[in-house]
């Protein structure tokens, strides 16, 4: 099943409540009118066998990144380990992994 | 390239902020002075996540990651399965979605009823059973699994005009019923809820308030890329510490509050809630759709008489007595506490629903080890 | 040590011709049993190899055969006819005989196969032939009624001369595990041409003859590369199993590192289909010892079919005949394909 994947329109036929939208270069056509918004060229949709469930907001996309470095910061507050999280957050992408102490999970 | 940036972003993949997110989560259990810290989420494509991100791995020991009774497929129960098969033996065209061809009924499955002769086509969307329908003059049945999100796909196809030929074998189920029948199971250990971020996105959040309020169980919502699921949980675990069960959104690109409204009129317009068995779960008041008197005519089970009792003249073989299924999609038994798992029951010959579905615990435990001790796997050489 | 389930069906099914566990069952307790001997140094049947190998002195004739089922016939990226060619070219190779002597093509066809699909195929199965410096010298033709065979059914046989013959079960712990490019382009080309899941999309099969490219390899690696299989059927996913197996040794893989085109990444996660157990049907998979292993890569990667290649994992003691991936934000035992998932790819 096609379940639950964004992809970003490309084109709209109103009329026959269809887009056709890009998955990462593949174009597959989807139904539109179980969609929570009206949607136009360039919006991302969350696609569910064939069916738009939803529009997904730019800015949420932002948002939601924020959220995951919010829970991060929220969760060191009282941790002495906080300096650390922190560094490797900021440090270059293939940063070594955290070290084996307090990573229990490998 | 931008459009490569931003769906890059959507699909929340950068393994730094993983890994900060996985140590929270270390801490977060290290920290609740118990252990081990029982949480559950209900879908199958969570569970899917996080066996194809090899996330269980990663967990902290002490963190237990139940997977609940979250995939459509298996919970369909024997007598649904028996309803498509007996009409595909009674010579009716049925389309299914891929999983359910080789879910064992009473004796027969779709895939054995197909085997014989009977014509049995696979789609990956309700829309190309209506095709079928369009193309051919004979009758065709729509054998319609899934949960509330995708019977919604299912209602939008009823409303716009199906064929006379077409017509709806509902086996639909709706999620959050039965996770009032979890909660409410004497030997559950459960502190809280991780739920399916795509049912969320149909239904809103707010569907989930009277549950954490009778069972003061939180609810936590989460999305399916690896870091909204490490982030899910590491809010789940922060509501469970805080001693104050709410229900939290951490999928809000997707979830708002009220959810998707045309989605859910459409959904409710079609559909109505009725108590049903659900395969291993036993009675889940509202917990299967099944179509309302306006849709009576596109209701297979109203324009079909169907036979189901020829297979019933089989005894069920022995194995299946010692099927653990309804154990392990309670998340009461995990599946490597079943005596069949991995002998027995495989995907190439299996004994439950688990075992068939993309989404059974115990064909994604079969197939990417359950939890090995995988932690000191060391990156390859580059 | 077999991990292969017990034969207990009654009839063959589809599953039987995908390339899994229960194709080597059928095989290993039905179709080798009692055959299959090459004498000394030789590789038979019971090793289920990409070929045979039968010493002739101080060489070895390497024998290989293919059937070819694939729907549709012409496909993106390709037909049946190169897929053919290209299959048992690259089987050859797999074994270390990288110059086929000859080639046979049998054809089976259905009462009513229009005459210009034929010759569409065969210009392609002489276009492919001459790429690879080759030709076929014998066949057969056959023609079913109406119904009772889809189309066309190709079965190419090669053999070839080869004064050192690699299986794919010489790994031991350290060494390295080389692809040749990315994965999975072939199965999902061909998933994603069928009409009914109306994709549009550009993605094209991989097929190509190899042999040049493991020449390279082989010239530049020497008695370093160990072991080579084609990652057909089943994929990267079979491969690596096959290998870890026959070795009795663990393979541990790098997903990240693995190359991959966007578009079949985007296509498995639309179909539910994991590039790494889709077919590829111009790509190698080798087994290097570490000495020579960056060598090996470079001359590969200067090679134009191996632009993409990569070391993506090593061997290992640990869980032998099992295949392990570091996905990035944790690991994984790689599934091994099963069951009808992608019929009549190849």
């Amino acid at each position: 099943m096609c379940l639950g994947v964004p992809g970003k329109v490309i084109e709209v036929d109103r009329e026959m409540q269809i887009a056709t939208v890009d998955f990462w270069g593949v174009k597959k056509q989807v139904r539109l009118e179980v969609c929570d918004a009206p949607v136009e060229p360039g919006d991302y949709i969350l696609n569910h066998v064939g069916f738009a469930i939803r529009r997904i907001p730019p800015e949420d996309a932002a948002e939601t990144l924020a959220l995951y470095d919010e829970l991060l910061r929220l969760a060191d507050e009282q941790d002495l380990m906080t300096e650390d999280v922190r560094a490797e957050l900021d440090a270059a992408p293939d940063a070594p992994a955290s070290k084996g102490a307090r990573d229990g999970a490998g | 390239m931008a459009q490569a940036d931003a769906l890059t972003q959507l699909k929340f993949r950068d393994p730094t902020r993983a890994r900060g997110l996985r140590d929270a989560l270390a801490r977060l259990v290290a920290a609740a002075g118990h252990a081990p810290v029982s949480v559950m989420h209900v879908c199958g494509s969570h569970e899917q996540a996080i066996a194809k991100f090899g996330l269980r791995a990663a967990f902290p020991s002490d963190l237990r990651v139940i997977m609940g009774p979250g995939c459509p497929v298996c919970v369909t129960d024997v007598p649904e399965v028996d309803e498509a098969v007996a009409l595909a033996k009674q010579g009716v065209r049925i389309a299914s979605y891929g999983d359910m061809l080789r879910v064992p009924g009473t004796s027969q499955s779709l895939a054995d009823a197909k085997a014989e002769g009977a014509e049995v086509d696979v789609v990956y969307s309700v829309t190309q059973a209506v095709e079928l329908a369009r193309r051919h003059d004979e009758e065709v049945v729509f054998f319609a699994s899934g949960f509330e999100t995708t019977a919604v796909a299912t209602a939008a196809v009823l409303l716009d005009d199906p064929p006379e030929n077409f017509s709806v074998l509902s086996a639909h189920k709706y999620i959050p019923p039965v996770m009032e029948i979890v909660a409410e199971m004497p030997e559950t250990k459960i502190e809280g809820f991780l739920a399916a971020g795509h049912a969320a996105t149909i239904t809103g959040s707010q569907v989930f308030e009277k549950f954490v309020e009778r069972h003061g169980l939180p609810v936590v919502i989460a999305g399916f890329e690896p870091l909204d699921v490490l982030a899910g949980l590491v809010k789940l675990l922060e509501v469970i510490h805080s001693g104050r069960p709410r229900v939290e959104n951490a999928f809000p690109r997707c979830v708002t509050k009220e959810g998707n409204l045309q989605a859910q009129r459409m959904l409710w317009r079609v559909f109505r809630p009725t108590g049903g068995r659900w395969r291993g779960i036993a009675h889940v008041p509202n917990g299967n759709l099944r179509l309302r008197d306006e849709y009576a005519r596109y209701d297979t089970r109203r324009r079909f008489t169907i036979d189901a009792s020829a297979l019933w003249e089989y005894a069920p073989p022995k194995l299946v007595q010692q099927c653990q299924c309804g154990d392990i999609m309670a998340g009461i038994a995990s599946p490597s506490d079943c005596t069949l798992f991995g002998k027995e029951c495989t995907p190439d010959s299996p004994v439950g629903a688990c075992m068939v579905s993309a989404e059974g615990t115990c064909k994604i435990w079969h197939q990417y080890g359950g939890r090995p001790d995988l932690r000191s796997i060391k990156r390859g050489a580059a | 040590m077999s991990r292969n389930p017990r034969l207990i069906d009654e009839r063959i099914t589809l599953k039987y011709g995908t390339g899994g566990g229960a194709m080597r069952a059928l095989i290993e307790q039905v179709l080798a049993r009692g055959l299959g001997e090459v004498g000394e140094g030789g590789i038979g049947l019971a090793a289920m190899d990409d070929g045979a190998a039968i010493r002739l002195g101080d060489r070895f004739l390497v024998i290989a055969t293919d059937s070819h089922v694939v729907q549709p016939i012409e496909f993106p990226g390709g037909d049946i006819g190169r897929l053919s060619i290209c299959g048992t070219v690259n089987d050859l190779a797999m074994m270390g005989a990288t110059e086929p002597l000859a080639l046979t093509c049998s054809a089976i066809l259905e009462d009513g196969f229009p005459r210009r699909d034929l010759e569409r195929i065969w210009d392609s199965i002489r276009a492919t032939c001459d790429e690879v410096g080759t030709t076929i010298v014998t066949g057969d033709t056959k023609v079913m009624g109406h119904g009772e065979l889809d189309g066309l059914v190709l079965n190419t046989t090669g053999v070839a001369l080869t004064t050192r013959v690699i299986s794919d079960a010489g790994l031991r712990p350290g060494d390295r595990i080389l692809v040749t490019g990315t994965m999975g382009d072939h199965g999902l080309a061909i998933m994603a041409t069928r009409n009914e899941l109306a994709l549009d999309t550009t993605l094209e099969s991989d097929v190509a003859p190899v042999h040049s490219l493991v020449r390279r390899a082989l010239d530049v690696g020497g008695d370093d590369v160990v072991a080579m299989k084609d990652p057909t059927r089943g994929g990267l996913s079979s491969a690596l199993h096959e290998m870890a197996d026959k070795s009795g040794v663990g393979i541990v893989i790098d997903e990240t590192t693995i190359p991959l085109r966007d578009e079949v990444r985007a296509v498995g996660e639309l179909l539910g289909i994991d590039p790494l157990i889709a077919a590829n049907e111009g790509k190698a998979v080798l087994g290097l010892r570490p000495a020579r292993a960056d060598a090996v890569l470079d001359a590969i990667r200067s090679h134009p079919l191996g632009r993409n290649a990569a070391i993506v994992g090593e061997c290992v003691e640990e869980r032998p005949g099992f295949v392990v991936l570091d996905t990035g934000f944790g690991s994984r035992l790689l599934a091994e394909p099963e069951g009808e998932l992608l019929p009549r790819i190849c």
